[in-house]
């Protein structure tokens, strides 16, 4: 790369009699860039290199898929598309992931409003909320299972009240995973759009008030599309989160049926079926999927509102 | 990333605006309230927040206590409580798991992955804060990817190429593997924090003959402390939560707590006795409060925004 820089430079400044060291720091090379050096080499030996490996492995699928499936060095992906029971873990994963992070983020909107103002006791709150942060996925799934049992203290007062008659099956099956997503994913959300919120200039929405809009006509003109990227971006974030379930769709799941996420069958392939090459498939789809809702919602984000961002967007 | 608690952080400008606006609506009244101005009390929409804060902590709490009484709990199958209370439990998973050495393992695992994300991340983040170079916005993207990525997309290539090499199974294939999140983490939190940090105070060192190593240990250093000290326990909070890439390398003798939870609640042949694993899932809890109490005694993660946002001017 220097030395293109170095025969460009001298193209353009024939004339220049500095030293090539000090023409390139002119450029910003110095020595100061050795300090990034040994992140590279790490993001390389340790990112880089294995993802392209990876993506390499893709193309070597084992002898039985070629057979069972054909396609030659395709097969991996002749597979994962053909295959119904690898296929259908994408809408399994996506009816998982796209539904919990559209909650998490839609109703931490008006709950960052309410809690904006300062009241007594947000502190303690705030401190609250953090607290899932902390528990872990397993921690969470094992609560689930004993507290949303068919024998937990939820069903125990539902059916003790009179409210139901049977006990609901609220775990091991889709709704499991999806309060699981909920409380590791919530207070995540909610933190962020505050911070989003209370990055905005409360004095434009004051304006608003003074030129006699209601609070309708403020939310919709003004403080939402200020929110928009912040709240994109909370998507995005917990939506990542969500769609690499994989412990909760383990545990409190239906590991067989309705949770079968892509990180579930990626594991299979690896850890039960040893089948690398197939294993290096799922997970790479499982990055472009991702890759294409993420932008997505910066391609809408881009269309709702243009200008300048408010907040720390 | 924002994966800090920022709700307190408002600025002094926007309280400073909202105490005097309190003020005025104290004198006011309900009657001449300002046009299109709602009462912040008793509306529908405020019950229905109320509510929603309330159910979120049923389940929250609901959760928490189920599993500290199913640990300490004997026969709880059909009643509101345990007919028996007993410790043995613990003490039971403590022997039956080697909970001293999954235990050893996992504090081994997260301090050696916050020291070294650290060593490598800060000078990186130093460079990406201070200079423009070719090539810059490429190099930015690169340690996005693995914070933006699945870990499992990234993890399962990582863990074929480990155990190609022989690693598997192994604590350094733990570590490694634990760095590839971590060491972008810091550098992402760390860039805006250096950027604020004034550069004139650098040159003046420079300027005195410091030269690179004292202007780093010296004048830097000191100033990146609180920095560093809340990158580092986001680093270690994480860590030690991090299922999906430590379950892809570890074996039994490197397995980290949460690890070794997922597989007793898996084991092949019948999962183990309930209250055991609960009171595992009881021992890691504890164990991550005890890092946050420990932590947050020395530094307070909102440090690493509210900085920022104090002087957005540097």
């Amino acid at each position: 790369m220097s030395s293109a820089i170095q025969s460009r430079q001298s193209r353009t400044r024939v004339k220049s009699t500095a030293s090539l060291a000090h023409r390139l720091a002119e450029r910003g090379i110095d020595a100061r860039l050795w300090l990034l050096a040994p992140a590279l080499v790490f993001i390389v030996a340790l990112f880089v290199y294995p993802f392209a490996y990876g993506i390499g492995l893709t193309f070597q699928p084992l002898a039985r898929t070629t057979e069972q499936w054909g396609g030659g060095p395709f097969a991996n992906y002749v597979e994962f598309f053909k295959d119904p029971f690898t296929f259908e873990s994408v809408w399994l994963t996506m009816k998982l992931a796209l539904p919990a992070a559209l909650f998490n983020v839609i109703v931490s909107i008006p709950l960052a409003f309410k809690l904006r103002h300062r009241f007594r006791g947000k502190r303690f709150l705030s401190t609250l909320l953090v607290l899932p942060i902390t528990l872990g996925t397993v921690l969470t799934a094992q609560g689930l299972l004993i507290f949303a049992g068919r024998q937990g203290w939820l069903n125990r007062f539902l059916l003790d009240t009179h409210i139901i008659d049977q006990p609901l099956q609220l775990v091991n099956n889709y709704l499991g995973v999806m309060f699981s997503l909920i409380i590791s994913g919530f207070p995540f959300a909610f933190l962020l759009v505050s911070s989003y919120l209370s990055g905005i200039d409360p004095s434009i929405e004051a304006a608003a008030r003074t030129l006699g809009a209601n609070w309708r006509q403020r939310f919709r003109r003004v403080t939402l599309p200020l929110l928009a990227p912040g709240l994109a971006t909370t998507f995005i974030l917990t939506f990542v989160l969500a769609f690499s379930v994989f412990p909760s769709a383990r545990l409190v799941g239906d590991p067989g049926g309705d949770t079968r996420v892509m990180a579930l069958m990626a594991y299979r392939a690896f850890g039960e079926q040893q089948n690398y090459s197939m294993a290096s498939t799922i997970a790479i789809m499982m990055g472009v999927i991702e890759l294409v809702v993420i932008a997505f919602v910066l391609l809408g984000r881009s269309f709702f509102y243009k200008g300048s961002t408010g907040g720390k967007g | 990333m924002a994966d800090t608690p920022v709700i307190d952080a408002g600025r002094p400008a926007v309280r400073g605006a909202e105490k005097i606006y309190s003020k005025r609506r104290k004198g006011s009244g309900p009657a001449n309230r300002m046009p299109g101005e709602r009462s912040l009390v008793a509306s529908p929409g405020t019950w229905f927040v109320w509510a929603g804060i309330v159910a979120f902590f049923l389940f929250l709490f609901g959760i928490l206590i189920s599993v500290l009484v199913d640990s300490l709990g004997k026969s709880w199958f059909t009643n509101w409580l345990p007919t028996e209370f007993t410790a043995s439990w613990y003490g039971e998973a403590w022997s039956r798991f080697e909970l001293a050495h999954v235990i050893g393992v996992t504090l081994i695992v997260a301090f050696s992955v916050v020291i070294i994300s650290i060593l490598i991340g800060v000078p990186a983040s130093y460079v990406l804060a201070r200079s423009k170079f070719p090539g810059k916005q490429v190099v930015m993207g690169l340690f996005l990817l693995p914070v933006l990525i699945p870990p499992i997309t990234f993890g399962i290539p990582l863990a074929t190429v480990m155990y190609n090499f022989g690693l598997g199974r192994t604590l350094i294939a733990v570590i490694l593997v634990n760095l590839v999140p971590s060491v972008p983490f810091v550098i992402i939190t760390m860039t805006p924090f250096i950027e604020q940090i004034n550069p004139t105070i650098e040159n003046a060192a420079r300027m005195c003959g410091a030269g690179m190593r004292s202007v780093f240990l010296r004048v830097l250093g000191p100033l990146l402390v609180p920095g560093i000290l809340a990158a580092g326990i986001l680093v270690l909070v994480r860590t030690v939560g991090m299922f999906d890439l430590t379950f892809l390398v570890s074996g039994p003798p490197s397995d980290t707590l949460v690890v070794a939870i997922y597989r007793a609640m898996t084991s092949a042949g019948g999962a183990e006795p309930r209250p055991l694993v609960s009171a595992m899932a009881v021992m890691y809890t504890v164990m991550m409060l005890v890092i946050l109490v420990i932590a947050l005694r020395f530094v307070n993660p909102t440090q690493l925004v509210a900085r920022v946002r104090d002087n957005p001017d540097d």
